[in-house]
């Protein structure tokens, strides 16, 4: 019995310890030195949020950068990966769905240039970037769809190439959101369309 | 050079390098010697003040483990009240509503075992006040607690001849006050920094650039990403854990967190060899452990970077690895270390979907679990391995024919029974386990239908998922193959029940074999002692952990993942 009364004490103490102090201090530190007040970090264009930089979301128009596939549709207040197995039949059959509806969409690729990255679904479900291959594959349809110069767009994508940590450690990538921001910048016309 | 190769090179690396200091201060930590940290004083003695502590008692190993086992009821049901009324606490701004009580018996137990799996979604499953009070302080605590009882062994292990094993919460607070907290503090930063959300707003919903709406989950999560972590718990706040962008937002965040994982569950061995001035022994336990660790990385990286072959199949460009349920910013390369890394210990958080990673990537993942000692949970992965390590002394003291001493004290009948009960526990509950779901699932179809059929996947890998469910329970692991419907009343209760059996079991077992062996009478060396910091020695521990822990698992492997590699 003394030991439980120990018990019920130390918890309310840990309580003090970690779930008070220890997240006081973590968050007038956000305050401080957070990218956004300890919130999600913001995009803007012209003034106007567009989204979070590190949340991705659904692009579909021909107008910008496609995202991978997600298997939650990009809804950021839930999460998830398709969780298939790599020789389940139904998901390899979806794959192959995507990579026909890819081509539709590009139809001056070849289907060995098309990038996995843009047929298989991201852990998160929420993935931001997508690779230089990915982009690059892209620029045609958009250009078309802009009535922009494909080398104009070709020199964006490199500008919004993000190199491995220290130019060392891990992958490339692009993100997307702030790419396609990058676009509308450099094309406001199209927004007068919108 | 492959710059995801150089990253994952270079994570090992400062794993190893910075283990050292770091076991050297946590064997001082539990030694009581001046350190850094001595300003935290005033805050453990009013601690120990306002709860009526005596930190100076020396405790028995029986009531060692009863304390223990007393605090950890108390913990269980503490989260279970609050789980079940979180709907009526504050800091609840996303307004979501109480957990069922199937779902709050599962939490609270793999919350309060350090297992930390998840049945439910942080995003809509918990509010900002259960976070905290419950998951983030079981983080801290239930970490501390493993870690106390190894520091339990150690002292007896260190004393000639003893009744006592030093004082639960002295090792207690002090690991949570010198140990946890300022590393967590100093991952938190950085975390912050690189812009992982730390606040109490609640959701965002914010427009889109194509002119739709968003809505962000958003929190506390900065705070509760480093104890998770660091404390090997791997419960995330996000449901698809470190994969989040959120969660993990850069490489840099990734490496941290994965370093995080592993740095204590190292630091640990050596502080071993610290605390009784062995060190060639702990380095002997480090190699075998580094080694199996390692094999895992090479196997897991080469399947993973190499990517699906069903996907080459069809005739597309894969050059970045098998990347469904992977992120880009993060890379098959690391997802694969963070695999090995996630299961060698008993962390289960994940950056990538372990569900969708090649058949001999999962197979890896789960023999991890499955031997459940290389590395380990904080504290007790090293005391899975003391227990194998009593049993290697047995068998090659049989071989040479030498008594069976280790530290100088011999191992007999009572130890060698206990440490047998313990070792064969952990393939008992997961296969009888994976048994009864196959059982039902094959002959009770109705009631699998009922529950919303399990599986995500037909054919070998549905019987993976089923594995890897068991096995990340027994190991108090907390990964999944997330595609099962786990958050079920069948898989709620049995996974509970595993849970318990498998985290208790083991402690009480390894402390009281601690304590009986603390008791005996100490015999000096002499050459006719078993030599066991050698490298002899660790390949023999080796080889009863492969025999015991890992062939046991061999003919239900056959049937799901090497069955599926042999079907790509």
């Amino acid at each position: 019995m003394r030991t439980l009364l120990k018990s019920l004490k130390i918890t309310i103490a840990f309580c003090l310890f970690f779930s008070v102090c220890y997240i006081l201090i973590l968050w007038v530190f956000a305050l401080v030195a957070g990218p956004n007040k300890g919130n999600a970090e913001l995009v803007t264009l012209n003034g106007k949020v567009v989204g979070a930089a590190n949340v991705g979301q659904q692009f579909t128009k021909d107008i910008y950068f496609w995202g991978r596939p997600s298997a939650v549709d990009y809804t950021a207040d839930g999460s998830g990966g398709s969780n298939k197995g790599p020789t389940n039949e139904e998901y390899l059959a979806e794959v192959e769905a995507r990579i026909d509806s890819f081509l539709i969409h590009h139809p001056y690729l070849n289907r060995k240039e098309i990038p996995a990255e843009m047929v298989t679904a991201s852990g998160s479900g929420l993935d931001p970037n997508i690779t230089r291959q990915c982009a690059y594959v892209q620029i045609k349809r958009i250009a078309k769809a802009r009535g922009m110069n494909e080398s104009d767009i070709q020199e964006i994508v490199n500008k919004h190439i993000e190199k491995p940590f220290l130019g060392l450690f891990g992958t490339e990538k692009i993100n997307v959101l702030k790419l396609n921001v990058a676009l509308d910048e450099a094309n406001k016309s199209i927004i007068a369309e919108k | 050079m492959n710059t995801e190769i150089l990253g994952i090179a270079i994570q090992i690396i400062l794993l190893v390098v910075l283990s050292y200091p770091l076991g050297k201060y946590i064997a001082k930590v539990y030694k009581g010697e001046k350190c850094w940290s001595d300003f935290m004083t005033p805050i453990e003695n009013f601690i120990y003040k306002v709860c009526g502590i005596d930190p100076k008692e020396e405790m028995g190993w029986k009531k060692f483990l009863k304390t223990l086992l007393i605090l950890n009821a108390f913990w269980f049901l503490w989260g279970m009240v609050l789980l079940v009324i979180q709907h009526l606490l504050p800091l609840n701004p996303d307004g979501n509503g109480p957990q069922t009580p199937d779902q709050a018996f599962n939490t609270c137990i793999s919350f309060m075992v350090n297992c930390n799996l998840q049945h439910y979604s942080g995003e809509s499953g918990l509010t900002y006040f259960t976070q905290l009070f419950v998951i983030m302080l079981f983080q801290f605590i239930t970490a501390a607690t493993g870690m106390a009882a190894m520091a339990g062994i150690m002292k007896s292990i260190s004393l000639k001849t003893t009744r006592t094993i030093g004082n639960f919460w002295y090792f207690l607070v002090r690991s949570c006050t010198r140990i946890l907290l300022p590393l967590s503090l100093i991952v938190g930063f950085i975390l912050i920094v690189q812009g992982t959300p730390m606040g109490f707003d609640g959701k965002m919903t914010i427009p889109t650039l194509e002119g739709g709406e968003q809505t962000v989950s958003q929190g506390p999560t900065a705070a509760i990403v480093p104890i998770k972590q660091l404390g090997t718990n791997g419960g995330g706040y996000f449901g698809v854990n470190s994969s989040h962008p959120l969660e993990n937002p850069t490489y840099l965040t990734n490496m941290v967190e994965c370093w995080s994982i592993l740095i204590i569950p190292m630091a640990m061995v050596l502080a071993f060899g610290f605390y009784l001035k062995r060190k060639k022994l702990a380095y002997s336990i480090y190699g075998v452990m580094l080694f199996a660790f390692l094999v895992g990385v090479g196997i897991n990286t080469y399947q993973e970077m190499n990517g699906n072959p069903r996907i080459d199949d069809m005739g597309i460009a894969q050059e970045n690895g098998a990347m469904e349920g992977k992120e880009i910013r993060i890379g098959s390369g690391d997802t694969a270390l963070w695999s090995i890394v996630t299961t060698v210990t008993s962390n289960g958080s994940v950056n990538g979907m372990h569900d969708s990673t090649m058949p001999l990537s999962g197979m890896m993942e789960m023999l991890n679990m499955q031997i459940n000692t290389w590395f380990g949970g904080v504290g007790v992965g090293w005391m899975n391995y003391y227990t194998f390590i009593i049993i290697a002394v047995f068998i090659s003291g049989l071989m040479v024919g030498r008594t069976p001493e280790f530290l100088g004290k011999k191992v007999e009948a009572r130890e060698m029974k206990i440490a047998t009960i313990v070792a064969l526990l952990h393939p008992f509950v997961i296969l009888v386990g994976t048994a009864l779901s196959s059982y039902l699932y094959a002959h009770n179809p109705e009631f699998v239908e009922s529950e919303g059929g399990w599986l995500n996947n037909p054919g070998f890998h549905g019987l993976s998922e089923m594995l890897y469910e068991y096995t990340s329970c027994a190991a108090n692991n907390g990964s999944g193959f997330e595609g099962l419907g786990d958050n079920t009343w069948f898989w709620n209760y049995t996974c509970g029940l595993v849970l318990i059996l498998s985290r208790f079991i083991p402690i009480v077992g390894q402390v009281a074999i601690a304590g009986l062996l603390a008791e005996k009478k100490f015999i000096p060396e002499s050459a006719g002692t078993l030599k066991t910091d050698t490298v002899t020695f660790g390949v023999m521990t080796f080889a009863v952990i492969f025999i015991i822990a890992a062939l046991s698992f061999f003919p239900v492997h056959a049937l799901s993942t090497i069955a599926e590699h042999f079907s790509l």
